[in-house]
């Protein structure tokens, strides 16, 4: 697979306005400014990999509440974003009414979700349902964390998907822990991925850290299921340099060590020496990169500090269509 | 017009609405050729095709989760759950998915969905055969939740309830499927969700009643005519949202108030019908309001006898209208 190098730089691009958004919201919420954050930061790779492997704008979207870099590249802007972490008036996913980062978006496809883990996962695979149905050239991508894989909700989408040989794509973020617990006590297995024979669907284990990686995993699996091949599970593992949200301190089940040793392995920092052996990254190239991005994220928090609350008639409803 | 079985209006309205619209599908457990194991479903695999006439594998939660998806693509799934009794696993689905989607996107997102389910004891089903589950959903702002007591409102409601924007919960008097006739007419009709249907007239007492209750009430109020207590009897129809105003209306006529149900007295829907007559009719009111509901036991056993200490009849229903009657 090639990649041009516009591609590459768009999807760097696109990880650092990611990351540099998520750095800011830490800080929001520090200074307490915001009530939660819940965090993308070293998940970039595989979430912007993952967006660049769909026709975005034209496939459909079941994300997880960690999917901020996801989601910027399926067309949230960093203004909405912001406005979810503020609670404030004109936020596109829910209106304020959910948590930050309860993502939906209809102009670019991606579904209403929800706090309850791998809900999303059976709604995925009924929009690849209705898809194959109506005979449509779309695919329907959904993402979630390892620990979430051990919801049996998780089993009977996959499981819907491989019966129906649905244009469906599992992508699971496995960054070792779910808050606190440890992968080996979620499965016995050493890849979630391994699961895929178990349901007759192909199952793909990926870097998560590698962009170029992940994208080419998920653009594969795409094209399966746009042929009728069926649906896949690709596993990216990665890793949580933070904690789980703004509530959790991760100092309590894991070592300061075993984290350093993972951000030895940061996707920003990864791809961007890569480019940069390439000769694709200049020093121009990527400074004009981290003004754009600081500037970005600069703009969405004093747009939505300045935006007003929505007024509590938006509580009311409707609660009916 | 026509006599039909309350399962044969109910297939009628499926049929209609398959027909009548190609987003509409269904998917359930044994819904294809076997027509479902009360053949709700007969005959449609073989006029609608396997893309319409989806046999689910045995899994309720996904069966709902994948109508949701289904249905946030703009496709119009009914899906079967083959008992209510097995609707648990798909509580989240229904309750935290489904019923919220609307409000928690902001009106972004809808969900056409029915979700069928034949409900209720009488059949020797035992307590995983029988259960009546109306109040867990009742209590859902987001769902709709229909139960119909006959074949007209039975084809007419699930009809709307196809056509409607929101996620509608609609529960089939099993024990009725086959023991309730009725008549239709022969051309297209729908019943709307919402309002309550005054099915009896009288000036006694108000007895409120849904599904097979409500066909039980009906008789109980013929035995006790022959005894000169005039009931007016209220088919409930559609549980959420509660048509307040027949309610009120009826019970300011009567002052007096008798709600049946299967389902277990504590914490059932009587409890809100009661609420709402003591909030909004307290003046009208001669007597205590009156609850005839199953007993508090887990649900319905399967022995014989037992099933029928456990199940409101016609006489149970007829000796509490005249308990209220003589208060």
């Amino acid at each position: 697979m090639e990649w041009t190098k516009e591609l590459q730089l768009e999807m760097y691009l696109q990880m650092l306005r990611s990351r540099r958004l998520d750095e800011r919201s830490w800080v929001l919420h520090r200074q307490g400014k915001i009530a939660f954050h819940i965090s993308a930061i070293g998940h970039e790779a595989t979430q912007v990999g993952a967006a660049y492997g769909l026709r975005r704008g034209h496939d459909w979207v079941a994300p997880y509440y960690r999917d901020l870099a996801l989601m910027l590249c399926l067309g949230l802007t960093p203004r909405e974003f912001a406005l979810g972490l503020f609670g404030k008036s004109g936020e596109p996913s829910s209106l304020a009414r959910q948590m930050p980062s309860h993502w939906g978006l209809k102009r670019a496809n991606v579904i209403s979700t929800s706090s309850p883990v791998a809900t999303q996962v059976s709604h995925a695979a009924g929009l690849a349902l209705a898809i194959k149905l109506r005979g449509d050239d779309r695919v329907a991508l959904t993402t979630i964390g390892e620990g979430s894989t051990s919801q049996g909700e998780w089993y009977e989408g996959l499981n819907w998907a491989a019966v129906h040989r649905l244009p469906f794509i599992c992508v699971v973020q496995n960054n070792t822990y779910a808050i606190s617990v440890p992968q080996k006590l979620q499965m016995a297995v050493p890849n979630v991925a391994d699961r895929a024979a178990a349901f007759g669907m192909t199952g793909v284990v990926v870097d998560g850290n590698d962009v170029l990686a992940v994208h080419r995993a998920v653009k594969e699996a795409a094209d399966r299921a746009r042929r009728g091949d069926g649906p896949t599970l690709v596993e990216a593992k990665t890793y949580r340099p933070v904690p789980h949200s703004s509530d959790d301190d991760d100092r309590s089940y894991r070592t300061r060590e075993e984290v350093e040793e993972w951000k030895k392995r940061d996707p920003i920092s990864l791809f961007k020496s890569y480019l940069e052996m390439q000769g694709i990254l200049t020093n121009t190239i990527s400074e004009e990169m981290e003004s754009h991005a600081m500037a970005e994220a600069d703009d969405a928090v004093k747009f939505a500090e300045e935006a007003p609350y929505p007024d509590v008639e938006v509580a009311k409803g409707p609660v009916y269509a | 017009m026509a006599e039909v079985t309350l399962i044969e209006a109910i297939r009628q309205a499926m049929d209609e609405e398959l027909a009548r619209d190609d987003r509409v599908f269904i998917t359930g457990e044994d819904v294809g050729p076997r027509g479902g194991v009360f053949r709700a479903t007969l005959g449609l695999f073989d006029k609608y095709g396997p893309q319409r006439i989806i046999d689910s594998p045995l899994a309720e939660l996904s069966i709902v989760g994948v109508g949701i998806g289904a249905a946030l693509y703009g496709l119009r799934p009914i899906c079967e759950i083959q008992f209510a009794d097995f609707i648990h696993p798909a509580f989240n689905q229904i309750v935290s998915e489904a019923a919220k989607m609307y409000y928690r996107s902001g009106g972004e997102w809808t969900v056409p969905m029915v979700i069928r389910a034949p409900y209720g004891g009488g059949i020797g089903g035992g307590l995983y055969h029988s259960q009546s589950v109306e109040a867990f959903f009742t209590h859902v702002p987001g769902l709709k939740v229909v139960i119909p007591s006959n074949p007209y409102d039975a084809k007419g409601l699930l009809k709307s309830a196809v056509r409607d924007p929101n996620p509608v919960m609609f529960f089939e008097p099993k024990k009725g499927y086959r023991l309730i006739k009725g008549e239709i007419p022969d051309g297209e009709y729908t019943v709307p969700i919402g309002p309550a249907n005054v099915s009896r007239a009288g000036n006694d007492l108000s007895v409120f009643a849904y599904g097979i209750m409500h066909y039980y009430t009906l008789q109980a109020a013929e035995m006790v005519a022959a005894e000169g207590i005039s009931a007016e009897v209220v088919d409930l129809r559609t549980l959420l949202p509660v048509d307040k105003e027949t309610i009120i209306a009826s019970v300011k006529k009567t002052g007096k108030a008798l709600i049946v149900h299967e389902d277990n007295l504590t914490g059932g829907y009587g409890a809100e019908v009661a609420a709402i007559i003591a909030e909004e009719a307290f003046t009208a009111l001669d007597a205590p309001v009156k609850r005839l509901a199953a007993p508090d036991v887990p649900a319905a056993p399967f022995s014989h006898p037992m099933q029928d200490w456990f199940m409101p009849n016609p006489q149970k229903i007829a000796a509490a209208m005249r308990e209220l009657a003589n208060y």
